[in-house]
């Protein structure tokens, strides 16, 4: 029989590195002044729907909401073995929250049609919230289970699946469809594998084809069959604008702040046997270690 | 109608009230006393009305009980419909819940049928004005709640509203906020919601449960060793253990280094951690970033162990030593054990 799925992912700046000038006035994100990557446990989600295909069989279908640029993860998503990927992109859709968000993906998920299994990461790193997922199961109307870290088995319309909580974890069995919000815990992603990533080279959205310019686009030998990332806009999606993007979003960001650090003034401790000395008595005469 | 309260989600697990929730009545008590409203909690469960008196005593003026044998355990669905249904009877202004595996699994299903806006793990929050700047004109809001939280990697500290919509709803991290001196004796109302239970809300069968208390009680320890990336290996972890030990502290852990599986889940401190305020804590090989900053930057006394002498932690140590700590700590317990004697 096999399942219909369908993986959620994020392109996100790669918080690990960020810069002072990293973020516009507006407190949004400025995205260019940092190397995007795939967001790491949507790769999770990505592994676990994989997994899934390869013992029941099914169909993967891969969705990201973003720039024109997240079209990169869908290329990546294509070298790890999804069928289908589509890049839900719009201005409108810019400055969303996850309530927008999860309202845009939904409607995407709803152009796609049936489907038996959604998978996502369980948050991204850029915002950490951990919210689009419980947020999309919503608007679907489906059941969810979050921080998922092992599924136990799936058979026929039915799911059990190991959810971590704190201190320990509980199994949870449900009917399908349902949405589930994958840990990294949960598997080690595949590496992209060379066959695909030949095969998809130049896998490509139309608007990247028609940006190119011709001598690119015949010194690779690049023509309509390359352009397999479906893009989707909000009339693509039957999106209500109002409920897209800054305008669907009920959280505002009223004020942005550089953290300013530096309470007291630090003492420089040298690394010697005097030093520490010094250090680790004054600790012990102010009763602060015993 | 609306009672404009100030409500706090009340998780509890077989009939033992989480840390956090007591936590977020203390902050609910003093935001509704600057609103000038009441403090309403909201405990669902099976036989779970006797919690009350504590709830009392932390400082909810009112608590809103659900009651049902099918809510023996949490699962997102039942208790997301009550919930809701509470909030659509009862229309509070603002609503708080623990950022726990429950809090997190079950705020966002809220808000997204609600419609409402939800900001994750909010390091501080209080009670302004907010003035909206639109294409017609600026719109004045008195009273919002400001939703304060470490944004993007922790850089920058960003503050959220959500103006035009109620409840303004946000989740905190355990430890965050410090819970009041419980009051003996507190007295309040106690509000029943009978809640009609749809049975398509009940598809999820709880087939197992575990659960043990925390390995580590970090909120309690008054010393914490802590270590990061820089440590570079779970190997030369032992350090931070071995330290630890010798002065009697509990060993913590940046997210990098969770994440690098030096050390486990329950030892992290930071925003998406556990928030520590200990009377030392040793940073060892963690550069400082914010998210890890905002949970230890309280402690009363902090070392600062790295071998880069512009990594930010030092920017809010007390005491900085730039050094090798495969050198410096070894130095350092041997230094202890001899002014010990």
């Amino acid at each position: 029989m096999g399942y219909n799925m369908i993986v959620l992912v994020k392109q996100v700046p790669d918080t690990h590195n960020v810069t002072g000038d990293a973020m516009k006035e507006d407190g949004t994100v400025n995205r260019a002044a940092l190397p995007a990557i795939f967001n790491p446990e949507d790769l999770n989600a990505l592994e676990e729907a994989l997994k899934i295909k390869e013992t029941h069989g099914g169909k993967i279908t891969v969705l990201t909401m973003g720039p024109p640029n997240a079209a990169q993860v869908l290329r990546d998503s294509l070298f790890r073995g999804a069928d289908d990927v589509v890049l839900i992109s719009d201005r409108l859709f810019a400055g969303a929250d996850t309530l927008a968000t999860s309202y845009v993906l939904a409607k995407a998920i709803e152009k796609i049609g049936e489907f038996d299994i959604v998978l996502c990461g369980r948050q991204a790193i850029d915002g950490d919230t951990a919210q689009v997922g419980p947020q999309t199961a919503e608007k679907l109307k489906v059941n969810q289970i979050s921080c998922v870290d092992k599924i136990i088995e799936l058979s026929g319309k039915s799911i059990t699946a190991e959810r971590s909580i704190e201190g320990g974890y509980e199994q949870i069995k449900s009917p399908l469809p349902i949405l589930l919000t994958i840990t990294n815990e949960a598997n080690t992603p595949r590496p992209p594998s060379a066959k695909k990533m030949l095969a998809y080279k130049h896998a490509m959205t139309l608007q990247e084809k028609e940006n190119y310019d011709d001598e690119y686009l015949n010194s690779y030998e690049i023509d309509d069959s390359h352009v397999v990332i479906k893009l989707w806009g909000h009339e693509d999606i039957n999106a209500d604008k109002e409920q897209c993007g800054l305008a669907g979003s009920p959280t505002k960001v009223k004020q942005i702040e550089s953290v300013i650090l530096g309470a007291a003034e630090v003492k420089h401790i040298e690394p010697t046997k005097d030093g520490l000395t010094g250090l680790v008595s004054e600790l012990m005469s102010e009763h602060i270690i015993g | 109608m609306s009672n404009n309260e100030v409500w706090v989600y009340v998780e509890q697990n077989a009939g033992k009230i989480a840390d956090v929730s007591l936590e977020l009545l203390g902050k609910g008590s003093e935001l509704a006393a600057k609103l000038g409203v009441k403090t309403g909690a909201v405990i669902i469960g099976d036989k779970v009305q006797d919690l009350a008196k504590t709830l009392f005593e932390y400082g909810a003026e009112k608590v809103y009980v659900a009651e049902d044998t099918e809510f023996k355990n949490f699962r997102s669905l039942p208790y997301a419909d009550t919930v809701v249904k509470m909030i659509q009877e009862y229309k509070p202004q603002i609503v708080l819940y623990g950022a726990t595996t429950t809090g997190r699994d079950l705020a966002p299903r809220i808000a997204s049928e609600l419609r409402v806006g939800l900001t994750a793990d909010c390091t501080d929050l209080q009670i302004g004005d907010y003035t909206k700047k639109g294409k017609d004109g600026e719109k004045n809001y008195k009273n919002i709640l400001y939703q304060i939280r470490p944004a993007f990697g922790g850089n920058i500290i960003a503050t959220i509203v959500s103006p035009d919509h109620r409840p303004q709803m946000a989740t905190v991290r355990e430890g965050v906020m410090k819970a009041r001196e419980p009051k003996k004796g507190a007295k309040g109302e106690v509000i029943t919601f009978a809640p009609s239970v749809d049975k398509k809300h009940l598809v999820s069968q709880i087939l197992k449960r575990i659960q043990e208390e925390k390995s580590v009680d970090l909120k309690a320890a008054s010393i914490i060793v802590s270590g990061g990336m820089g440590v570079g290996s779970k190997d030369s972890f032992k350090l931070i253990h071995e330290l630890a030990h010798v002065l009697g502290g509990e060993v913590g852990g940046s997210r990098a280094a969770v994440d690098a599986g030096f050390i486990g889940h329950d030892h992290q401190v930071g925003q998406t951690g556990t928030t520590v305020r200990p009377k030392l804590y040793i940073a060892v090989g963690i550069s400082g970033q914010i998210q890890h900053m905002a949970g230890m930057s309280e402690s009363s006394r902090i070392i600062a162990i790295n071998n880069d002498p512009n990594a930010p932690i030092f920017q809010i140590a007390h005491y900085g030593i730039v050094g090798d700590l495969n050198e410096v700590i070894p130095m350092m317990i041997e230094t202890y054990k001899s002014l010990k004697k």
